[in-house]
């Protein structure tokens, strides 16, 4: 009795165990009717194989950079200074002391190998996704800019910032990224590098053009959202902003920014995650994000479906971090 | 300090409405001057084209000596000295009710942090709530809110202030408290404008009361005059409705 009443309270539906337990029956379902899948597929998985691409280890050979003989061997703690002379100069060499495969009075010639060491280095997985986390950041802050300037802009009444704005939404929300990609590193890329040659500066890295196709088209996006967000506050804001002396931008910015801000939070991190995996399109324009570094892996490893998945699971993991952050501070507006 | 002369305002959406027709009329300082009359009658157009919330389609009106329709004017300058008060109090939602009554303080009069601060202590302790000081406006009553509204158009020390039906949003037991504040700025020679259907508050404060039809001024006069021997036929009918 007493425990139906709490129940009550807290607004929980009759039979809320119950259906707990059916939610953990589906994912106990779900993740055994995939697991049965990929067990049924003449396929051999080698998960052991994945962390490799990862981070390996990587042996680095130390070469002899004259001809000469091995003057002395010398054990300094771990190391191991090898001194070579040619009867005139004398260079000295460190390796580490259990790797070193030459022997005192040992004539070498140019390019032997004295020692080696091993060093972990990031794999390709851990290279793209890097990359891509650079991309996704990068565009994200530009797309914000873009946007929060379009937003306001088309909600302008001069016709040059409002129509401009209005054709610049319509032309990329209504064409496929790939072909705007193209566009930005064939076309414009062309362009601009032609011009920084003429006033001889350097090529601008592919890269950036990346960067620029991604964050021109989440900013098309956003502006739309921030119009919106701008729309829902109510007139009486800007009203009272004004009569009290306050310019179009001082209202803008201490008024009408912060109360939109917080309600257009929820779709814009909607965007800035379907950008992050919108960046895996970039490929195309030879940028190594995660897909495309994902895909070189395939074609060395040929394990398709292993690091396809892990590519799936490492953008998982950036959407979900952002996912995480955006709830974090709305829950900080929510209380400020 | 007031001075309209000849302003028309017409509304062409969504249909074609006369808001204002001809309107002249004269506030001195110091004078409290209540515009009634029925919904739709212009009032409100009235009080927010002289801070030029609205823009008078023609004609002319100086705050001060400063000509409001002249597009050479400095109308946040003006603004700042013409304070309104909003009939659903239009309060900044994500401030607190002291960083309402700094923030344009701050922004607009560069005033220092201490110089904003001890204003908005000393406004809120007139209206009647400094223990509120932290709250946010949601957290707050009707009538609390726009005693918060009315400190913070006071803020900026203006010249003038501008009611604009600042008591009908409110629920009735909370209209007195809103009212006495205003009685007191009143009292203390503040020139204001005030568009209300608040009956006792022009009869007890007014100086003038104007009545207002269809976008015109029908009839102006002492609040003594206007409710014991009206000359229009339009205002004995109003004052019959509404008393």
């Amino acid at each position: 009795m007493e425990n139906s009443k709490t129940n009550r309270v807290s607004g929980r539906p009759p039979h809320y165990n119950l259906w707990v337990g059916v939610f953990f029956v589906i994912m106990a379902v779900g993740i055994g009717l995939f697991y049965v899948a990929t067990q049924r597929i003449s396929y051999n998985w080698r998960w052991n194989r994945v962390p490799l691409y990862f981070a390996y280890e990587d042996v680095v050979e130390i070469a002899a950079e004259m001809d000469g003989e091995v003057e002395s061997i010398e054990i300094s703690g771990d190391e191991a200074i090898i001194k070579v002379t040619d009867g005139k100069e004398v260079q000295a060499y460190s390796v580490p002391k259990n790797s070193v495969k030459v022997d005192e009075k040992e004539i070498i010639s140019y390019g032997d190998v004295l020692g080696s060491y091993s060093k972990w280095k990031p794999g390709l997985l851990i290279i793209g996704l890097w990359l891509t986390l650079k991309l996704s950041v990068l565009a994200t802050i530009l797309g914000i800019i873009i946007g929060v300037a379009g937003g306001i802009a088309r909600l302008s009444s001069n016709p040059a910032l409002k129509w401009t704005t209005m054709i610049y939404v319509e032309l990329i929300r209504g064409s496929p990224l790939l072909v705007q990609i193209l566009l930005w590193y064939f076309v414009i890329g062309t362009v601009v590098n032609d011009l920084m040659a003429v006033y001889g500066l350097g090529r601008i890295p592919t890269f950036w053009y990346g960067v620029a196709s991604l964050a021109c088209f989440a900013g098309a996006y956003v502006t739309e959202i921030v119009r919106a967000g701008i729309q829902s506050i109510h007139r009486g804001q800007t009203e009272a902003a004004r009569s009290l002396g306050m310019s179009y931008a001082q209202s803008m910015y201490h008024v009408i920014m912060p109360q939109a801000m917080r309600r257009i939070l929820p779709p814009l991190a909607g965007q800035f995650i379907s950008l992050i995996k919108d960046s895996s399109l970039l490929g195309i324009i030879a940028i190594r994000e995660l897909t495309k570094a994902a895909r070189e892996v395939v074609t060395a490893s040929l394990q398709p479906f292993e690091i396809f998945m892990m590519c799936a699971v490492l953008y998982l993991v950036l959407t979900f971090t952002l996912s995480m952050f955006v709830q974090h501070l709305e829950r900080r507006m929510a209380t400020s | 300090m007031i001075e309209a002369n000849d302003v028309n305002k017409t509304f062409h959406v969504p249909q074609e409405v006369k808001a204002l027709v001809n309107v002249t009329t004269k506030i001195e300082a110091g004078e409290v001057v209540v515009v009634c009359g029925p919904s739709g009658s212009g009032k409100s157009t009235f009080l927010r084209c002289l801070n030029r919330l609205e823009k008078a389609d023609s004609g002319h009106i100086w705050i001060d000596g400063i000509d409001v329709l002249d597009a050479k004017t400095n109308i946040n300058k003006l603004r700042a000295e013409v304070g309104m008060v909003f009939q659903s109090f239009n309060l900044f939602p994500h401030k607190t009710v002291k960083e309402n009554i700094t923030l344009a303080q701050k922004v607009v009069r560069k005033r220092s942090r201490d110089a904003c601060e001890q204003k908005a202590d000393a406004l809120l302790k007139k209206v009647g709530i400094q223990d509120k000081s932290n709250a946010y406006p949601d957290n707050l009553s009707g009538g609390q809110q726009q005693r918060v509204a009315i400190a913070r158009a006071l803020a900026m020390d203006p010249k003038v202030m501008l009611f604009d039906e600042p008591t009908s949003a409110l629920d009735p037991e909370m209209i007195g408290e809103v009212l006495d504040v205003m009685k007191t700025l009143a009292r203390e020679g503040m020139t204001m404008v005030v568009v209300t259907h608040e009956m006792g508050f022009a009869r007890e404060v007014a100086d003038r009361v104007i009545f207002m039809d269809e976008g015109a001024i029908v009839e102006v006069g002492t609040p003594e005059h206007f409710f014991t021997n009206p000359t229009h036929d339009r205002t004995k009918l109003f004052l019959s409705q509404i008393l």
